[in-house]
C-alpha cells in the first residue's frame, strides 16, 4: 500500500498529522437500574462517568480495568451503539452527531468495532463472503460482483484462503478464524479507526498471538488507528502506545504504556500490576495487593471511588472526587496524593 | 514408600465414541503425585486437560472408554463400586470448577449446601454439619462469614463465590483437590486473591492438588510441578522452575511465546503456526510435529520416548536434544 492510491472519501485525512483522529471529552452514561424501595427514582448504574481522552492517528490506546469499569461501555458510546447522557466525540476535527460535526452514520463508515465472542457477532445463516460483503453493499451501494471481489480480497489479507473460506459459515470455523472474519468485516468499510473489544480475549493464547500478529501487520499496511480494550495487562503492555486505566467508570490513570507499566503513580494501577502473576516460580506472590471485588457501579463510593479498596484513602479521598492532572509530559493521575495543598498528607512522597 | 502416592495415574487413556468416529481425547499419560504435592496441567482448549480431571473422579458420559490405572491413595478406582466412588467423590477426592454459578446450587444456601454435603458423607448431626460450614467460610475468609452462610449464591460477588465453591470442596477434608480453571473468569485482582487463599489451604491442611489450567501465570503461582500437555498428552514435565525457565519442548517454548514471555512490546510474536491436530484422526508420530519448526522424518516414526534433564524434568521429543538452550544447566 502506498499514501497516493486514491482513497474512498471517508479515508480522507482532514485535520493533518498533528490533530488526534479522535478526541473524548466528559463522556457520561448512566444506566437506570432497579427503582429503589422506598425512597424516590431509581438506582443509577454509574457505567461512565466522566471519561476523556484524545487518540493520535496511528497509535494503538490500551483501555484496562476490570469488569464493571466501564471499558465496554465507552467503546459502545464511541460507536453511538449507545447515546451518552453527556460528553462531546470529536472525529478527526468534526464533533459527532452536531449540526455541522459529522452524522453517526458516516462515523459508522469510519470507526468500526470488533467483539470478544466471534460467534455470536456473525450471522450463522450467512456465508463468509456474503457477510463481509454486505456492509460494502448496505452503506456505499457497491455492486455485487464488486463487493465479492472485495470480500475475497480482505480474506486473503487477514490470512484465509479464499477458496477455501467464503462459501463456509460462520459454525465451520474455528474461533481464531471467526475472529479473523470479524476484523475483515470490520475492515470492509475502510474504516480509520478500530475498536477491538476483548477481541482475542476468548482465544487460546497460541491463536490469540497469530491474531495480534494480524493486527500489527493490518495496523501498519492500511494506516489503521487502533483502541484495544482488554483486562488482559500482558496483552495491553505489548500492543499500546499509550493506555488509560479505568475504575468504576473513571480513568485513574493514563500515559505512555511504557509509564503506565513502569512507573505506575495511582494505587489502582499499582495494585493492578503487581496482582499480575509473575510467572517465576522464586518470585511468587506473598500477599494479594487487593481485597474484595471490585465494588458495586450502583451508587459508588463518593470522592475518589478507588478509595474503599486503597490503603492510603484518607479524609480528603472521601470528601473531594480528584481531577485526571498531569504529572508528567504525558502522564496523568487522578489522585490527591499527586496534588500538592490537596490536603492528604502524603502529597509530594511519591509513595 | 510405606505410603501410597495420593494420586498416582499409569496409561490413562480416554475415548469418546460418536456416531461416526472415535475422539481420541487422553492419549497415555501417567504421573504420580505425592501428598502435599500440587501438579499443574498447562495445555490449550481440546488438551484433554480436563477429561484427565473428570476422568480421575469417573465423572464422564455413557459414550466415553477410559483404560489406565487411576489409585487414589492406593485404592485403585477401576475396580471401585458405584457407592463406594460416591463416597470417595467429595470426601476423599474433591473437584473445582471454573464458572462457581453453575457448579452451586442457585436455589438452596451456601450454608445448606455445605452441610448437605457435611450430613451426606459424615452422618452427623445438621447442628454440627452447620458448625462446619461456618468454620469454612471463616476458612476460606468470606467477609462476615455467620451472615453469609444464609446467602444464595446469585447474592454474592464472583470472588465470594468462588471462595463458597472451594469451601464446599474442602468441607469432607479431602486428601485431592482436583481444580479445573478455578481463577479462569475472575479479574487480576480477585484472581490473585483465590491463588493465594488455595496455596495457602493446600498447604495448611496438606493436600495433593491437580490444577489444570490454560494461564502460564496461574499455574507458576500455585504448582510444584508443571506438565505441559498437547493433543492429550504430556509433552514436558518437570519442576515448575524447569519447565519455565528451561522449556525444551517447541510446543512448551512456542506457548511461552505466545505468553508474551519475555516479549518485546509493539513487535511481532514468535507464533505456534497452524491448529491443533483433529482428535479423531491422530497424525502417528509426534502430534505437535505438522506445527514444529524443528521437526524432521524421524518425528512420525512413532510417538517420542521421554527424554530426561535432570530433577525429574522430562520432554517428549525427539529433538530434545539438540533444543536445549545454552543457558540450561547439563543434566
Amino acid at each position: 500500500m502506498n499514501g497516493s492510491t486514491t482513497l474512498p472519501p471517508n479515508r480522507v485525512d482532514r485535520g493533518g498529522p498533528a490533530q488526534p483522529l479522535l478526541l473524548v471529552r466528559g463522556l457520561k452514561k448512566h444506566f437506570p437500574g432497579r427503582r429503589r424501595l422506598f425512597g424516590r427514582g431509581r438506582e443509577m448504574v454509574q457505567a461512565v462517568d466522566g471519561v476523556s481522552f484524545s487518540l493520535a492517528k496511528g497509535a494503538t490506546l490500551g483501555v484496562v480495568g476490570e469488569s464493571g469499569c466501564g471499558k465496554s461501555t465507552t467503546a459502545r458510546l464511541l460507536l453511538h451503539l449507545i447515546r451518552p447522557d453527556a460528553g462531546e466525540i470529536i472525529f478527526d476535527g468534526e464533533g459527532v452527531g452536531e449540526s455541522h460535526g459529522i452524522a453517526v452514520r458516516d462515523l459508522r463508515l469510519q470507526m468500526q468495532m470488533v467483539f470478544q465472542d466471534s460467534y455470536s457477532s456473525l450471522n450463522p445463516r450467512a456465508t463468509i463472503a456474503d457477510i463481509i460483503a454486505f456492509g460494502p453493499r448496505a452503506a456505499k451501494h457497491m455492486h455485487r460482483r464488486q463487493s465479492r471481489e472485495r470480500a475475497t480480497h480482505l480474506l486473503e489479507q487477514v490470512g484465509l484462503q479464499p477458496a477455501l473460506y467464503a462459501h463456509r459459515y460462520p459454525h465451520e470455523l474455528s474461533g481464531g478464524q471467526r475472529q479473523r472474519v470479524n476484523i475483515a468485516r470490520a475492515l470492509a468499510l475502510e474504516p480509520r479507526l478500530l475498536i477491538l473489544d476483548e477481541a482475542v480475549s476468548a482465544l487460546d493464547k497460541s491463536v490469540e498471538a497469530q491474531i495480534l500478529n494480524l493486527l500489527f501487520d493490518l495496523r501498519r499496511e492500511l494506516a489503521l488507528t487502533y483502541i484495544f480494550i482488554s483486562h488482559d495487562l500482558n496483552v495491553v503492555r505489548h500492543v499500546s502506545d499509550r493506555v488509560v486505566v479505568m475504575y468504576l467508570g473513571r480513568i485513574v490513570e493514563a500515559g505512555p504504556a511504557a509509564v503506565i507499566f513502569g512507573e505506575p503513580r495511582h494505587p489502582y494501577t499499582q495494585a493492578l500490576l503487581r496482582a499480575m502473576p509473575s510467572m517465576d516460580p522464586d518470585r511468587r506472590s506473598t500477599a494479594p495487593p487487593l481485597v474484595g471485588d471490585p465494588p458495586n457501579p450502583i451508587d459508588p463510593p463518593s470522592g475518589c471511588r478507588f478509595r474503599t479498596r486503597c490503603a492510603f484513602a484518607e479524609a480528603v479521598c472521601a470528601a473531594v472526587s480528584p481531577e485526571l492532572g498531569r504529572v508528567a509530559g504525558e502522564h496523568e493521575v487522578a489522585c490527591h496524593m499527586m496534588v500538592p495543598g490537596s490536603g492528604h498528607s502524603r502529597t509530594g512522597c511519591g509513595q | 514408600m510405606s505410603e501410597p502416592p495420593a494420586v498416582e495415574v499409569a496409561d490413562l487413556r480416554v475415548r469418546f465414541r460418536q456416531r461416526e468416529r472415535v475422539v481420541h481425547a487422553v492419549n497415555g499419560i501417567g504421573f504420580s503425585l505425592a501428598r502435599g504435592e500440587v501438579l499443574g496441567i498447562l495445555g490449550e482448549s481440546g488438551s484433554g486437560k480436563s477429561v484427565t480431571l473428570r476422568a480421575l473422579m469417573r465423572l464422564l458420559p455413557d459414550n466415553c472408554e477410559i483404560d489406565g490405572r487411576i489409585e487414589i491413595g492406593g485404592e485403585d478406582l477401576n475396580n471401585a463400586s458405584t457407592a463406594r466412588l460416591e463416597q470417595i467423590r467429595g470426601g476423599r477426592v474433591a473437584m473445582i470448577f471454573q464458572e462457581p454459578m453453575t457448579a452451586l446450587d442457585p436455589v438452596f444456601t451456601i450454608g445448606d449446601q455445605i452441610a448437605e454435603t457435611v450430613v451426606r458423607h459424615e452422618g452427623v448431626s445438621r447442628r454440627d454439619a452447620r458448625r462446619r460450614a461456618l468454620e469454612l467460610l471463616e476458612q476460606v475468609q468470606i467477609p462476615s462469614a455467620r451472615r453469609r452462610l444464609a446467602s444464595y449464591p446469585h447474592e454474592m460477588s464472583g470472588g465470594m463465590r468462588q471462595r463458597a465453591m472451594i469451601a464446599v470442596a474442602l468441607c469432607c477434608n479431602p486428601s485431592v483437590l482436583l481444580a479445573d480453571e478455578p481463577t479462569t473468569a475472575l479479574d487480576v485482582t480477585v484472581q490473585i486473591q483465590i491463588l493465594l487463599l488455595l496455596r495457602e489451604l493446600q498447604r495448611e491442611r496438606g493436600m495433593a492438588v491437580i490444577f489444570v489450567t490454560h494461564d502460564v501465570g496461574a499455574a507458576v503461582e500455585v504448582s510444584d510441578r508443571l506438565a505441559v500437555m498437547y493433543a492429550g498428552r504430556f509433552v514436558e514435565s518437570g519442576a515448575a522452575g524447569d519447565v519455565i525457565r528451561h522449556a525444551v519442548h517447541p510446543y512448551t517454548q512456542g506457548l511461552l511465546a505466545a505468553n508474551l514471555h519475555g516479549a518485546e512490546p509493539g513487535t511481532r510474536l514468535a507464533t505456534i503456526v497452524g491448529a491443533p491436530p483433529d482428535l479423531s484422526t491422530l497424525p502417528g508420530g509426534c502430534s505437535f510435529a505438522p506445527r514444529c519448526t524443528h521437526a524432521t522424518l524421524a518425528c512420525a516414526a512413532g510417538v517420542p520416548a521421554a527424554q530426561s534433564f535432570g530433577g525429574g524434568h522430562v520432554a517428549h521429543c525427539v529433538r530434545a536434544d539438540s533444543l536445549v538452550r545454552p543457558d540450561m544447566p547439563s543434566p
